[in-house]
């Protein structure tokens, strides 16, 4: 389980993260939304260690991590899909999901991972992770490297990010199978309706605060406010 | 040869250079051992100062090493080979130098090597530079390789120097005629106080002439390289050339590119990058499990790779 204790970030003056208490139980599948600005890459970002917090803690199973360096933090089980997919010059997928797995992994293991985010995989294993490759696919190498190290906890930042709608309707049969499947706990930075449609809880986060947080027929009224104030003037005409 | 030179001849060659069709092994200012075939001769200049490589027309999958190394210190070595690549032959050519230098005075190496394309020749050029021993002598390499090539001729030329080698200077000239092909990578990584310079001048004759050269560079701790490139395109052509460079703690790397179009048809690009490892490469190797350490390391070998 991990658990977020007050947690407080602040940048230039303005608050991003407004004491934040959170936990999060294994086997279960958070997504976390919000509008632009409301500190949710911010928040994912503490958990991983790439950002510290000002004030408040971070416990996984119990253990005080909020110290610990991002690589310890992957070694208790935490993985990271970054939002912009990071690219290496003369580091191919195969390098970079042997590092994943922290193993010599063969070909055919790493063409199975890649098969399980919808790549052909023979066609990518011995690419470079540079810009010869489409935003489409740098994201789901990206997710493949996370979910090839099979975290305790996987968190997925804005995976619909950067990348064109006929990809994503793709993408999101990956999160269905992730959470399926999974045994740990996924948490998911999304705005997208379909990628919320699969949570099995979601967190809402407002101007650094936590507004609202429990099953998307809970949340999704104060999500989508929008629409139904458009019904209510529809009604009046 | 004893068991230190044998391993500083595999580390230049990459194997066992007498695995090939033909070689020509250089020690200390002397050639020691040579094979031939009947496609491929190699005939010695006068006064030892170097050898003629002659690769016939039509042969096809030559291969021929031609290592020197060094263990001598206080030693100048100055050596011209000259390769002349027939018609339609098709050969790779391994080349290098390897000082070992465990005394005080400074081992050195200039290799000038002239290659001689023929019309639709194509060479896979092959050069490994580097420096080992324990003394306070410097290991300096400068090599200087000029290109010649005839119509439709086709070289790839991948040099690589990542280790101890104190002092360098890398002359690179071409001239390509029409409808030749060059393509050139280098890779340098220099530490501590070690300089590496390596310019590039490539002159692009005829109609449809085409390079492109990248270079990778590393300079860590107080080490200083400078890449410059000049490319001229005299006709309808086409070069691309890319320098990237990482820098890491007092590393410091000079890029000076000059193209000079001087046809309307001429396509010359030229891409520059320097600047330290990205923060968020670190974080993302970092993610998967690795020290700050292995994740340098891991960008660095792939960056040379």
């Amino acid at each position: 389980m991990l658990e977020l204790k007050d947690i407080c970030f602040s940048r230039d003056g303005k608050k991003i993260l407004d004491h934040i208490n959170l936990k999060l139980s294994t086997e279960k599948f958070y997504v976390i939304t919000g509008p632009n600005g409301s500190g949710k890459s911010t928040l994912a970002k503490i958990i991983m260690g790439i950002e510290k917090p000002d004030k408040g803690s971070i416990f996984l199973n119990g253990e005080d991590i909020t110290e610990k360096p991002i690589d310890e933090r992957a070694k208790l089980g935490i993985g990271f899909a970054f939002q912009q997919p990071v690219q290496f010059k003369g580091i191919t997928v195969y390098d970079l999901l042997k590092l994943s797995t922290n193993k010599d992994l063969t070909k055919q293991e790493a063409c199975n991972i890649l098969s399980k985010v919808g790549l052909c995989a023979m066609e990518y294993v011995d690419r470079e992770v540079n810009k010869s490759l489409s935003g489409g696919e740098l994201k789901r190498i990206e997710i493949a490297t996370v979910m090839a190290r099979k975290p305790y906890l996987a968190i997925f930042d804005e995976p619909e990010a950067g990348i064109d709608l006929w990809s994503f309707q793709n993408l999101t049969e990956v999160f269905k199978e992730i959470a399926k499947t999974s045994l740990g706990t996924t948490l998911v930075i999304s705005h997208q309706e379909r990628i919320l449609n699969i949570a099995d809880e979601i967190i809402l986060l407002n101007q650094g605060t936590i507004q609202k947080i429990g099953p998307k027929e809970e949340v999704f009224d104060h999500i989508f406010m929008p629409k139904k104030c458009c019904k209510e003037v529809a009604t009046c005409e | 040869m004893n068991k230190e030179e044998k391993e500083l001849l595999e580390e230049v060659v990459g194997e066992d250079p007498t695995k090939a069709d033909s070689y020509n092994i250089r020690k200390n200012g002397q050639g020691i051992k040579r094979k031939i075939n009947p496609n491929i001769n190699i005939v010695s200049k006068e006064n030892n100062s170097g050898i003629d490589i002659y690769v016939k027309e039509d042969t096809l999958f030559g291969t021929i090493n031609i290592p020197v190394i060094i263990t001598e210190s206080g030693l100048t070595d100055i050596v011209y080979n000259d390769f002349r690549i027939g018609k339609n032959a098709n050969v790779i050519i391994v080349a290098g130098c390897g000082i070992s230098n465990n005394g005080h005075k400074d081992a050195r190496h200039d290799g000038i090597h002239r290659f001689y394309l023929e019309e639709n020749a194509k060479v896979k050029y092959i050069e490994r530079h580097c420096g080992l021993g324990v003394g306070d002598g410097k290991k300096v390499l400068n090599p200087v390789t000029e290109i010649y090539m005839k119509k439709g001729s086709y070289m790839v030329m991948d040099t690589t120097q990542i280790k101890g080698v104190d002092d360098t200077i890398r002359t690179t000239k071409a001239d390509l005629e029409e409808d030749s092909t060059l393509v050139i990578t280098e890779k340098i990584l220099t530490s501590n106080d070690q300089q590496a310079k390596t310019e590039f001048e490539v002159n692009l004759k005829g109609e449809n002439a085409s390079t492109h050269v990248t270079s990778r560079s590393v300079a860590t701790d107080n080490s200083y390289q400078e890449f410059i490139s000049n490319i001229t395109g005299n006709t309808k052509c086409y070069a691309h050339v890319e320098c990237d460079a990482i820098i890491k703690g007092n590393g410091k790397v000079k890029a000076v590119p000059e193209i000079y179009a001087k046809n309307i048809d001429a396509n010359l690009i030229h891409e520059a990058a320097i600047g330290k490892i990205a923060g968020e490469q670190l974080m993302k190797l970092m993610s998967l499990g690795l020290s700050e350490k292995q994740a340098e390391d891991v960008i660095i070998n792939g960056f040379l790779k």
